[in-house]
């Protein structure tokens, strides 16, 4: 634990940085609202998570668990109960001092039967929460678990003060590095410097995130100096220009999104796995990748993230094979076959939706394109499964267990991964979580329930000389508080 | 007069009190639940109904409705789903980039439309009135946004001489603020400047062989003197039509320009909304722009009534 | 006026036209074979007018490309006349009337809505689609045809050919059909003709924001917006589909001119 906290604070040294200065971030989607606990959009967190608003544990650059708000914590019984030690003299924007009563009002808020909070499940096994002193608390659990650290990592499990936890949509007041200043909607959110946290304070005096939704927009902001950043670049095309000019810095990391051809398993005749094992075969991942993200991304064979430890590479399982998956079609006596291919609007999935439509057209598929909104597709694909194939890539980190749902939109239902997942969550040891993992990643590509595409690259652009901001993805967020110009 | 004018009030409400059923009722029809959409994939079906309570969406239509039509006679708009803000704050924010930016783009093609127009009828028939025409020709024909997508290039990228886009407010200077809006309203203006001109030269010269213009030149007034004094003056008439309509376009005909240079203005607003089904936002910004076009059309009439008795007979 | 502007008009039209009939029976590549590694080649003798970010050939795109432009444009205008024209003539045989009054108050009542906003509204309820462009472009043509056609009928009914027709008994509906509407047909073919011009820009736009013919039917509005964020890349991409647009809009608006000055000699006089 120790080592970790020395690891954790070494990478979060800030370097030689210009005092009072100001950051202009770009980003391709505007929040609805500023609160994480209330709402799904990766928006929000991108603007608030760590900057804003800070939980009792972080994620810090490399997905790791980092102390948050909690200075450290430890494990009883084997995961049935745990034990958090609060940081003292922390103080809320308002000038409300944090103590033990607002970790059992946030997570009692969140886990409440009317709450609102998307990310439910994280909180599903907390059975209560203690407050042993001011500054301590434990968190008792229905059920032994490893995960907890990990759950109140995730923006959703942020810190708020009950005074001000109402208005947390319009007026965040948080713990964080920088409060809340302003929001023109439509346009920007400003943040400044909290003077009175309690840690290392933030280099920057000034973040402003700016919304530009038009790849074109952006690169013309960008080109023109009218932002510093644009952190997840929406336009892959033009990278090599950026990369080109001195003025800026390209930086190519991951991300937790695996973006797959999803199908659905519950509709013939996708249920057969040879035809699914058709699909996968008739897909030349290199196209989609150079086609729809310029080269950017990397090929996965299932449904996991390729720069985890635990990854095992199944990629030329479904290999390029368009003979292969006409033969296997042709055994699942399926001719003449056309499928829906409902598309949502990021350009992986409408680009990628073009290239696929046309490598499925060489096996004798016809799809039939439909570009849809997210609404949209929430609505249609997502709620009523009323689709044959779509393609979206999923950014929650260690989502494996999506597939142990057999409600969820893809449908798919196999009693055998169910209780894989099942022992996975309970299983403490470290070998033997990889184990498992290992073995659901095999079961997930042989049962082929999707076309594993590839893994979403994090591609930033930045302005040469700003220094600190996260390179991998491995949690929706800008996190701004090692962010500073060099000089 | 009073009578013929109280006649155009009730139509006016009328009119209003059907647009706004017209447009709940379409909006109403439209797939999509605004709580799925806010709460994502991951959020369980009794989350997603926990918010659709909240956000009073499990109401019947027509209590939705009265609701609507009752806030909007004490000003107040609802409250938009994904923002959980008035939406009247909403909308006057986004008014403040708007207006500004049809009244530009307006001005910018009347200052170039008159005096084309002008040029041209007083040349009618000779080559100068062919190059105006055949230039305002192309006009009409120049799709609005891959004109702006010319504009940026050449501008904004190439020369750095105005910015690609944004807004950076009014509290930033007015001369900032305009430079904002400035390559916004040439892409608008130009489609209408093209418009106006034809428009214009046509009312002028309609205007030019009118009797009694004849009759003034006959008492010795000038070719000029007859242009300034009097055709003008008589061609204004469905000129200030066209420019009154115009304006009401502008306003929500921006939505793709707003989008290309990324300004927070109602057509956006509304554009954003659509997608996300922040239905109520949609309802009451269309609602506004309806009731914008048939107040000016009401206005219009009025003056044309009261410069011409003859106009008030339908 | 009218020679200059009907000869450059014909040889638009006829362009664009034949291009989407050619389009039918022979395009220089197929557009629906995507080849990555070709991709955003500028105009040679190969792709002459260069290829796009899949590699397809951009000359193949435009060509089957207005075919998607004409066809919605024209059921448009179809729509508009079809339901137009007959309100139109109904409201005038009926002039004064109830039915009259809700004509043009329905008229007026579609007139105040912003089409684009209604239009992105129905493509966002019924799905994006060409034919759902169709509809949602054919809609704002209706008021537009009802509002002529009433007008100038009503011109007519006060004529005495007219008269002569309701003194020998004639019904309302054959008056309007046998007198009437062959007096229009001139008026209703130059409206056509701009509503038609106008149905192409609104194609677009529409395609622009994603809302009218999906992938992989190739579509002018579509080219341009895929094409934006390659125009400093590549800019031939953004360049010969805008042209497209106003080769297609230009070459009707100049036919149109031309048809009304040799169909209705009276409106010479304005010009």
């Amino acid at each position: 634990m120790r080592s970790i906290l020395l690891v954790a604070f070494a990478s979060g040294a800030p370097l030689a940085l210009a005092a009072g200065t100001e950051v202009r971030i770009g980003m391709q989607l505007e929040p609805p609202n500023l609160d994480p606990t209330g709402g799904a959009a990766a928006a929000i967190d991108e603007v608030v998570y760590a900057n804003v608003f800070e939980g009792l544990t972080r994620f810090g650059p490399d997905g790791s668990v980092l102390p948050g708000l909690a200075s450290e914590w430890s494990a009883e019984q084997g995961g049935r109960y745990y034990v958090f030690a609060l940081r003292d003299g922390v103080t809320f924007h308002d000038g409300a001092e944090f103590s033990a009563e607002d970790v059992v009002f946030s997570l009692d808020r969140a886990r409440a039967d009317d709450s609102t909070n998307a990310q439910k499940a994280l909180f599903a096994n907390i059975e209560r929460i203690d407050i042993i002193d001011r500054t301590t608390v434990e968190i008792h659990l229905a059920e032994p678990s490893g995960d907890l650290p990990f759950n109140l990592a995730w923006g959703d499990a942020i810190m708020l003060d009950e005074a001000s936890a109402a208005d947390a949509a319009t007026k965040p007041i948080g713990t964080g590095p920088f409060r809340f200043e302003r929001w023109v909607q439509g346009d920007r959110v400003e943040l400044v410097r909290f003077d009175d946290y309690w840690g290392e304070p933030a280099a920057l005096a000034k973040v402003t995130f700016k919304f530009i939704s038009e790849p074109t927009a952006a690169f013309s902001a960008m080109m023109a100096g009218d932002l510093d950043a644009f952190p997840v670049f929406p336009a892959p095309e033009n990278l090599a220009q950026f990369e080109a000019d001195p003025r800026f810095t390209v930086s190519v990391g991951s991300t937790e999104g695996e973006t797959i051809l999803a199908m659905n398993n519950a509709k013939p005749p996708l249920d057969d796995v040879r035809v699914r094992r058709a699909i996968a075969k008739a897909i030349d991942r290199q196209d989609i990748i150079d086609g729809a993200m310029f080269g950017y991304g990397t090929p996965i064979g299932t449904h996991f993230a390729p720069h985890n430890p635990a990854y095992v590479d199944l990629v030329e399982q479904s290999a390029h094979d368009p003979e292969g998956a006409k033969a296997l079609l042709e055994e699942a006596g399926v001719t003449d076959l056309t499928l829906s291919l409902k598309l949502p609007p990021p350009a992986y999935a409408r680009r990628g939706g073009e290239i696929i439509a046309a490598q499925l057209r060489q096996v004798g598929i016809r799809t039939e394109i439909e570009n849809l909104e997210w609404a949209q597709w929430l609505e249609q694909v997502f709620k009523g499964r009323d689709f044959d194939l779509t393609i979206v890539s999923h950014t929650e980190p260690m989502d494996l267990n999506i597939y142990a749902r057999p409600d969820y939109y893809f449908q798919y239902d196999d009693a055998d991964f169910q209780a894989l997942m099942a022992s996975f969550a309970t299983e403490t040891d470290a070998d033997e979580r990889q184990r498992i993992l290992a073995e659901a990643q095999h079961k997930l590509a042989d049962d082929q329930v999707n076309a594993y595409l590839f893994q979403l690259a994090k591609t930033g652009v930045t302005v040469t000389g700003l220094q600190g901001l996260w390179e991998n993805a491995p949690t929706q967020a800008n996190d701004m508080t090692g962010v500073g110009w060099s000089e | 007069m009073l009578v013929w004018l109280a006649g155009r009030l009730v139509s006016l409400v009328a009119t209003l009190l059907a647009a706004s059923a017209v447009v709940f009722l379409v909006i109403e029809v439209v797939p999509g639940d605004p709580a799925a959409y806010m709460l994502g994939m991951n959020a369980s079906e009794q989350t997603v109904a926990a918010l659709r309570t909240e956000l009073g969406l499990d109401r019947s239509g027509i209590a939705r409705y009265l609701d609507w039509i009752g806030g909007w006679l004490q000003g107040d708009f609802g409250t938009s789903y994904t923002y959980r803000t008035p939406i009247v704050d909403m909308v006057a924010e986004r008014i403040t980039v708007s207006l500004p930016l049809a009244l530009l783009a307006l001005s910018l093609a009347v200052a170039l439309a008159f005096p084309a127009a002008l040029f041209a009828a007083s040349r009618r028939g000779g080559g100068a009135d062919a190059g105006v025409m055949g230039l305002t020709q192309l006009g009409i024909a120049v799709p609005n946004f891959w004109f702006a997508m010319l504009l940026v290039l050449l501008f904004s990228i190439k020369l750095r001489w105005l910015p690609s886009g944004g807004f950076p407010g009014w509290e930033a200077g007015i001369g900032a603020a305009l430079t904002a809006l400035l390559l916004p309203a040439i892409a608008l203006a130009l489609p209408q400047a093209s418009i106006l001109t034809r428009v214009m030269r046509s009312s002028l010269i309609d205007a030019l062989g009118e009797d009694y213009l004849r009759t003034a030149r006959a008492k010795g007034l000038s070719s000029g003197a007859a242009l300034w004094g009097h055709a003008l003056r008589n061609a204004m008439i469905p000129v200030l039509t066209i420019i009154g309509l115009q304006f009401s376009f502008l306003l929500a005909g921006a939505i793709i320009i707003e989008n290309v240079f990324y300004l927070p203005g109602l057509g956006r607003l509304v554009f954003q909304a659509i997608s996300s089904r922040d239905l109520v936002v949609v309802e009451s910004v269309v609602m506004l722009l309806v009731a914008a076009v048939v107040l000016v059309t009401f206005l219009v009439d009025v003056a044309y009534a009261w410069v011409d008795p003859r106009l008030r007979t339908r | 006026m009218s020679l200059r502007s009907l000869l450059p008009g014909l040889v638009l039209v006829c362009l664009v036209l034949g291009a989407a009939l050619l389009s039918f029976a022979w395009t220089p590549y197929d557009v629906t074979k995507l080849v990555i590694a070709d991709r955003l080649q500028t105009p040679s003798m190969t792709h002459w007018l260069g290829t796009d970010h899949f590699g397809r050939d951009i000359l193949s795109m435009l060509m089957v490309g207005a075919r998607t432009s004409l066809a919605v444009a024209l059921v448009a205008v179809g729509i508009g006349v079809g339901l137009g024209v007959p309100l139109g003539l109904t409201a005038a045989a009926r002039h004064g009337g109830a039915l009259d009054e809700l004509i043009m108050r329905t008229n007026d009542l579609v007139f105040a809505f912003p089409a684009l906003v209604i239009a992105i509204l129905i493509t966002a309820v019924f799905g994006p689609s060409a034919l759902n462009a169709i509809i949602a472009i054919g809609i704002f043509n209706v008021p537009v045809f009802a509002r002529l056609t009433r007008g100038a009928a009503l011109s007519l009914w006060t004529r005495e050919f007219i008269l002569a027709a309701r003194v020998a008994g004639k019904g309302a509906v054959r008056i309007s059909l046998e007198h009437v509407l062959p007096n229009l047909s001139n008026l209703l073919i130059v409206q056509a003709t701009i509503q038609f011009s106008l149905g192409i820009l609104a194609e677009a736009g529409l395609s622009y924001v994603g809302l009218g013919a999906q992938p992989p039917i190739p579509s002018w509005g579509r080219m341009l917006a895929e094409s934006q964020t390659l125009v400093t890349l590549a800019p031939h991409v953004a360049l010969f589909p805008g042209l497209a647009i106003v080769a297609s809009v230009l070459g009707l608006n100049l036919l149109g001119d031309a048809l009304r000055d040799w169909l209705d000699p009276r409106l010479r006089h304005a010009r």
